[in-house]
């Protein structure tokens, strides 16, 4: 039941970062990936990460996106013309193709060896999700989160002036 | 006063430093003329004085050895800054001091006006510096670093007027000549240091240690290839055949230098380190042989290139080629003694030649200055009656000569018979003896006959000069006369002090007083003959015989330069127009420069210019060039890397990371 | 509970996918949400390895990959304008004068 299930959604997941890469209309590339981002937040909900789910859903595909949507609608950028190269295309899809190729590799001949920890399911569902990733985060991961925050301060300010009319 | 001998050195040092470094300011030509002559002054006192301590000592105590201090000091070998004085050393003090201030003195009134005034005595008293170090060094470097200096200063002064290529071409000459012959000198200090270090552990270059290690270098192949390197130092430092040919040229520079460089003390640096080295010479007849034959070829070849010169220096200078012949003549038939006397009174009287002829030229100079002609002032064609015009260098010049013609009773006489004699009867080469005897003859009769054709043309007959110019001619300033003077009284009675045993005898018991003087400095050479059973020849009567014969020779050239020159004027040009090939290879110095222009710097030009433009300019210029346009021609084919297209970065990017992943997954 | 690999072959094709699009793309804001595609394929991949190994570490990580994601698109996003005001397009085949 639940392979059918993953089968699905990876299915429409693949289908749609397809209609990405290929649509003329930046506009139905950028509804093709909020679909995209819809089915890996069906994945995290899957593998018992609720909280991201819900992160992923709101940072993403509500806020990445839609100031995407607003970028297109304001520069109101035109459906695609004219030839592409194809030789830029040719190689382009090669060298990525090539990239599948090396990961899949990967994932057949190589072994996990990572050390298992202590989380379970049975914990993330006693404790809750939420709860495991603040104590994580707060205690471990202090000085990242800490550090983040700058990082998002500087790319406020950085947003507003290059965008401005006049500085 | 032994221990103030570094202040001998030293004055004209500190006397150069001073002219050299201030010169330019202090404007005022007395200033720099008292301090430069000055400190040559000094160092005369000092000299006086230990000459009079010496003779106080008696004959065994005569060395006194000041090590000022400790040079080098590496291993095994060890040398320092000292100076030795000995009987020797002391003769030459004398002489280059004495005569230096002399020269000195004159320089001040002949240099009157001149630009460089101070550049010149900066040099002068370099010179001199050199010339005390080389003569009063206690060990063969502080001798070769003189020996080095005054090259250096007799290159810097033949060049003095720069202005002239003739000049600066000379001065480079002597220079490069010099080099040749120290390349030999080297030779030999580095051989003689070997061998005493390598065989016999005695590592040393102390005159006096070396000296006391005599013993140890066994006669044969090797002490006389020492000697001979030595000897080629001393023919390009001296003058001989073959590095002779510097000398007529360096007559480019000014008078004076002549006079003091080229006449009186740096060409007698040769005569003078065999003299210190008697010692290693008396081990090798072979070596003694060459020089003897050396000194007797230049002495006959530079005589005969005399008789035809017209410039009244080059006379002078092929004079002083062919006398410093007579002084290796000596050396190379083991009198040692002998040819140090000749030294001491060659320097007297061709000092006050060449003082005269530069009072000469000066004189001609003003007198043609004022009819504004250009003809030379040094050519003796444009000469004649200049007696009654310039009365004392008339005097002078006329001692000067006829004591180099070697008229008895005059300083010349007794040192050339005593050589000659000693050509003729030494121990060491029996066969030759009479070839050498021969060819110091003939070369005497020819001085005598060229000198006083100089004289005649000079300053007897009727003036070649104008009317107008021959009124202008006087006599020169004190400053100029005053040296000659005392130079011409020391031409005079100077050769007194060394009047041969046999003459000295006949006249009431008096031995040699210079023979004697010298003595211990050649104590081991005149054992080392007498122990190995060679036997001079000792016969009065042959003596007398050949004194008067050297005497009668001597007026013969005086007859025929009268004959020719003053009696019969025309005749000469009737003997050129008879005689025009030997005539012209005369004049042309038998095209001995031209010989080795074609053989030796036309060829090291040529390769000069083959290793400048095949080597230089094609390989290392191109190496290095090549290197830049090597990184041109890449950084001409990385830039295209950069096409401006995010596409091509990113694929660059993706391209990479697939390279090293594949790398690391398939190793 | 679903084997491992199989969401690794997912994120591996929507890492491919996306590689493709940034090297296809000539409009600058479809490439970058194929940018935003790659950084969620490995996002995919944290978790599931985070769940697999049982750690909790795997899932911070991706908070931060979002937080910075954030932020990079506000100041992506912002260039493009800025550089639309000069140029008047953003086809990166414009974006060329930086070429030696």
């Amino acid at each position: 039941m639940e392979s059918i299930f993953f089968l699905v959604v990876a299915a429409v997941a693949v289908l749609s970062s397809i209609l990405v890469v290929t649509c003329k209309n930046p506009i139905n590339s950028a509804l093709s990936l909020v679909m995209t981002f819809f089915c890996l937040a069906t994945f995290y909900v899957m593998l018992d990460a609720p909280f991201m789910a819900a992160i992923q859903v709101i940072v993403y595909a509500g806020a990445i996106m839609v100031l995407i949507i607003f970028v297109i609608m304001l520069l109101n950028v035109k459906a695609e013309t004219g030839k592409r190269g194809t030789h830029a295309v040719l190689a382009g899809s090669v060298l990525g193709l090539f990239v599948l190729f090396l990961t899949c590799w990967f994932l057949i001949k190589g072994s996990l060896t990572g050390v298992p920890g202590t989380i379970t399911k049975a914990q993330i569902v006693a404790e809750g999700h939420t709860e495991l990733i603040g104590k994580a985060m707060f205690t471990e991961f202090l000085l990242p989160f800490e550090i983040t925050s700058i990082l998002l301060l500087a790319a406020i300010v950085g947003a507003v002036i290059l965008a401005k009319k006049k500085i | 006063m032994f221990d103030l001998v570094w202040l001998i050195p030293l004055c004209p040092l500190i006397g150069s430093v001073i002219n050299g470094l201030l010169g330019k300011k202090i404007k005022n030509e007395t200033i720099i003329g008292g301090i430069a002559a000055g400190s040559v002054f000094a160092s005369f006192m000092v000299a006086c004085g230990i000459l009079f301590q010496l003779l106080s000592l008696p004959a065994e105590q005569r060395v006194f050895e000041k090590t000022i201090f400790t040079w080098i000091q590496s291993g095994n070998f060890k040398a320092d800054i000292g100076f030795l004085i000995d009987p020797l050393s002391a003769i030459m003090l004398m002489v280059v001091t004495g005569i230096g201030f002399l020269i000195h003195l004159y320089s001040i009134g002949y240099m009157h006006g001149e630009e460089g005034f101070y550049r010149y005595f900066c040099y002068l008293n370099l010179f001199t510096f050199s010339m005390l170090c080389l003569v009063a060094g206690n060990n063969l470097l502080l001798m070769f670093i003189g020996w080095e200096g005054v090259g250096l200063c007799s290159y810097l002064l033949i060049g003095y007027y720069f202005h002239k290529k003739s000049a600066g071409d000379a001065g480079k000459k002597a220079f490069v000549m010099n080099r040749v012959g120290d390349f030999g000198f080297l030779l030999g200090l580095f051989t003689l240091f070997w061998y005493l270090g390598g065989t016999h552990n005695v590592w040393t270059v102390n005159f006096r240690e070396l000296a006391a290690n005599a013993d140890l270098i066994p006669a044969g192949a090797l002490v006389t290839a020492v000697c001979l390197f030595f000897f080629i130092g001393a023919t390009g430092k001296s003058a001989q055949i073959p590095l002779y040919t510097w000398l007529p040229d360096a007559m480019e520079g000014p008078t004076p230098v002549s006079a003091l460089i080229h006449a009186a003390t740096m060409v007698t640096a040769g005569v003078y380190m065999i003299a210190r080295m008697n010692f290693l010479y008396i081990k090798s007849p072979t070596a003694l042989l060459v020089i003897a034959c050396v000194g007797a070829a230049t002495a006959l070849f530079a005589a005969t290139i005399g008789t035809a010169q017209n410039d009244i220096k080059r006379v002078l200078a092929y004079s002083t080629v062919s006398q410093l012949g007579y002084m290796f003549l000596a050396m190379g038939v083991g009198a040692f003694g002998a040819g140090v006397f000749h030294l001491m009174t060659h320097a007297f009287f061709k000092a006050c030649l060449f003082l005269g002829s530069g009072s000469v030229i000066h004189g001609m100079h003003h007198a043609l200055h004022h009819e504004h002609s250009d003809a030379d002032p040094q050519d003796m064609r444009n000469m004649g009656g200049l007696k009654s015009k310039m009365p004392i260098t008339f005097i002078t010049f006329l001692l000067a000569t006829i004591a180099i013609a070697g008229i008895p009773g005059f300083a010349g006489f007794f040192s050339k018979d005593e050589i000659l004699w000693q050509a003729f009867a030494n121990p060491h080469h029996h066969q030759a003896n009479i070839l050498l005897w021969a060819a110091g003859a003939v070369a005497a009769g020819l001085t005598a006959f060229y000198m006083f054709r100089l004289v005649f043309m000079t300053f007897f007959g009727k003036t070649r000069l104008s009317d107008k110019a021959f009124h202008h001619l006087h006599e020169s300033p004190w400053v100029i006369t005053v040296p000659l003077v005392v130079l011409a009284f020391l031409s005079v009675v100077g050769g007194y002090i060394g009047v041969p045993a046999v003459i000295g005898h006949t006249f009431g018991n008096f031995p040699n007083y210079f023979e004697l003087w010298l003595d211990p400095v050649f104590a081991y050479s005149k054992h080392y003959v007498e122990a190995s059973g060679a036997h001079g020849v000792h016969n009065v009567a042959l003596e007398w015989g050949l004194m008067g014969v050297s005497v009668l020779i001597a007026c013969g050239g005086i007859g025929l330069a009268a004959a020719l020159y003053l009696i019969n004027p025309g005749f000469p040009e009737k003997f050129v127009a008879a005689f025009p090939v030997l005539h012209r290879a005369v004049y042309n110095k038998w095209y001995v420069d031209e010989i080795y222009d074609f053989m030796i710097v036309n060829p090291c030009k040529s390769l000069g210019q083959f290793l400048w433009r095949g080597f230089d300019v094609v390989v290392v210029d191109g190496m290095v060039n090549g290197v830049a346009a090597t990184v041109r021609g890449f950084s001409g084919l990385f830039r295209h890397v950069q096409t401006g297209f995010v596409h091509n970065y990113a694929f660059t990017m993706v391209a990479g990371v697939v390279l090293i992943v594949g790398v690391y997954l398939f190793r | 509970m679903l084997a491992l690999h199989n969401y690794l072959i997912v994120s591996a094709i929507l890492f491919a996918i996306g590689t493709i699009g940034v090297l296809t793309r000539r409009n600058a804001i479809v490439m970058f949400m194929c940018v935003e595609m790659m950084l969620n394929a490995v996002n995919l991949t944290f978790i599931a390895f985070s769940r697999y190994l049982g750690n909790i570490d795997g899932q911070v990580f991706v908070f931060f990959v979002m937080t910075v994601a954030a932020a990079e698109a506000a100041v992506g996003l912002a260039l493009m304008i800025a550089f639309y005001k000069n140029r008047e397009s953003i086809d990166v085949e414009d974006i060329n004068i930086m070429k030696l």
